[in-house]
């Protein structure tokens, strides 16, 4: 009992720290940010002398605030996700699942792009001289300039040329703009951890007569683990800013992304936060579940014990 | 005797930037079968590189080299040889066995075959009972040991040893050092074995070769005459003594003679 208070204290009195601090701060900008149009609307009512609590309180519970106060955020998640069929427009987590399937599919794309990128150019000189410099540029392109054009064209070849329907092919649109922020970080790092192995290690290869094939899977691909999901961990964050940037310039309908330009249409910040909640929380479980993966890796290949 | 390894007018010169380093310069050099041999002499005199160039990871720039009457590529490919490094590079995410396991997967022993050879190396150094753990589980000795397990999983009679026991302390090594005799006597494989330490060297050999730098070369090969079988106490006989002498002499001979260059 004494330990499980101790690792209480140590894990999460930190954490809590941050999160109290971060509500403080926010709740008080509430106030300051709101303050001119709740003054606006006593001045139309011609209400004055309002005691202060019952200004603060006011700035605190406006329709369409600046900046919504914390409590009326939690309180629109609370009504768009458990108080509404999962498979209502109305529902977050709709939108959440919607965004969801896009940055999946994308990543796993992502990855499988990256990884395969990664063996090519370690395999092959000629590769890192010419594949290396278009990956790191392919970064530089601002990805809400990209993202339009990919999700305009992508979805007409796909619905058109392919003759995909067109919720597949919207869904498989977005997925390439997450597979293209994805897939940097995974190349980078395994192109990194295929070249980790130390030269006593190849060595010992070479003494074996092994095929590239067995240094590959017997050495090299092992050993890369460690610094694979440490990418992965950053390409599913990617992945998941990938599907939301698809949703937005592009009148989608559904989406946490299409969720935001919307609340920004009618100036619903009320829902914008929302769906920024909701997003960062989809963000957090994902990286969750890559680590919860990598736990399990580790433990199969007997890493030690942190 | 057949020659395990025979050496003519060897020769292997480094280019790097700063020049050419001259690492290995005319070595003339014959192993028979079942001897034990141990290369010394201090840092740059090219014991390593040239226990390398019988493995073929260096290929020598003058001179022949054979390995079993063939050259050593080919007797790389055949799998003639095992080789334990200075470090036991264990792969850490393999258990023990799994490590002793990794050539004869590599080679395509079947799974019986794998499991019979594993048990028997791992019974020869003793670390039965370690299958299971994985490297970091074990101290720095038990980890060499499973490393010349390793090397000694699959059939090759050429056993090539870099410093094994370089990094561990002395009462480890004089342990090991006795484990690895009776090893040799069971086993009778030809073994060349790089050291830096004299006592070690006259110790396990039945031919120290002794080497200086700058270029690297041999400039004296000493036949022992020490019976084979060897407890650790030897070491205080005036035979074993006579010998380390011959072997300091040898080192400083070399070394009076590289003063006037540098």
């Amino acid at each position: 009992m004494q330990r499980l208070g101790q690792s209480f204290m140590t894990r999460f009195l930190p954490i809590l720290t941050v999160v109290v601090a971060i509500v403080l701060v926010w709740y008080a900008a509430a106030i300051g940010m709101n303050a001119a149009w709740q003054n606006d609307v006593y001045r139309r009512g011609d209400v004055a002398n309002v005691p202060f609590t019952q200004f603060v309180l006011d700035t605190w519970s406006q329709d369409k605030p600046v900046l919504p106060a914390p409590h009326q955020v939690a309180i629109e998640v609370w009504n768009a996700t458990a108080m509404v069929a999962p498979n209502k427009p109305r529902s977050l987590l709709f939108h959440a699942w919607v965004t969801f399937s896009a940055t999946g599919l994308g990543f796993v794309m992502g990855s499988l792009l990256g990884i395969g990128l990664a063996v090519l150019i370690v395999h092959n000189e000629a590769m890192n001289r010419s594949l290396m410099p278009w990956i790191v540029a392919s970064q530089t392109i601002p990805i809400l300039a990209l993202a339009p054009l990919i999700v305009v064209i992508g979805f007409n070849i796909f619905t058109g040329t392919i003759g995909i329907p067109t919720d597949p092919a919207r869904l498989l649109s977005k997925a390439i703009i997450s597979a293209y922020l994805s897939f940097f970080p995974v190349a980078v790092g395994m192109v990194k951890g295929l070249r980790s192995p130390e030269a006593i290690q190849l060595d010992l290869m070479h003494t074996y007569n092994a095929t590239p094939s067995q240094v590959f899977w017997k050495l090299r691909w092992p050993a890369s683990v460690p610094y694979l999901f440490a990418s992965l961990k950053v390409g599913v964050a990617a992945s998941l800013v990938g599907a939301i940037v698809g949703e937005l310039p592009t009148g989608a309908v559904a989406g946490l992304g299409a969720r935001l330009l919307a609340g920004s249409y009618y100036s619903q910040t009320t829902q914008i936060w929302s769906a920024l909640v909701v997003a960062s929380m989809l963000a957090a479980l994902l990286v969750a579940a890559v680590g919860v993966v990598e736990k399990l890796v580790n433990r199969a290949m007997g890493a030690r014990p942190a | 005797m057949t020659a395990v390894v025979s050496a003519r007018h060897l020769g292997l010169t480094f280019r790097t930037n700063d020049g050419d380093v001259v690492a290995l310069s005319d070595v003339d050099l014959e192993i028979g079968k079942g001897e034990f041999v141990s290369f010394i002499g201090p840092s740059g005199c090219g014991k390593t590189t040239f226990l390398r160039t019988i493995a073929d990871l260096e290929q020598p720039t003058s001179g022949t080299l054979t390995v079993n009457g063939q050259t050593p590529e080919t007797a790389r490919r055949d799998r003639s040889y095992g080789y334990v490094f200075q470090a036991p590079a264990l792969y850490p995410w393999r258990t023990i066995e799994k490590n002793v396991a990794l050539p004869l997967e590599i080679m395509g022993y079947s799974a019986p075959q794998q499991a019979e050879r594993i048990g028997r190396t791992l019974d020869l150094v003793n670390l039965s009972g370690f299958e299971k753990k994985f490297p970091w589980q074990l101290s720095g000795g038990m980890q060499q040991r499973a490393s010349i397990a390793r090397a000694l999983a699959f059939d090759a009679d050429l056993l090539l040893m870099d410093e094994p026991f370089g990094a561990l302390d002395e009462i480890v090594r004089d342990h090991l050092n006795s484990e690895l005799l009776k090893l040799w006597a069971a086993t009778g494989k030809t073994i060349c074995f790089v050291t830096h330490s004299i006592p070690e060297a006259v110790y396990l050999s039945t031919k120290i070769v002794v080497m200086s730098p700058r270029p690297g070369r041999v400039t004296d090969v000493i036949e022992s005459d020490l019976p084979r079988e060897r407890p650790l106490d030897i070491r205080e006989t005036p035979e074993f003594l006579a010998i380390a002498a011959r072997v300091r002499e040898g080192l400083r001979a070399g070394h009076s003679y590289d003063e006037g260059a540098v």
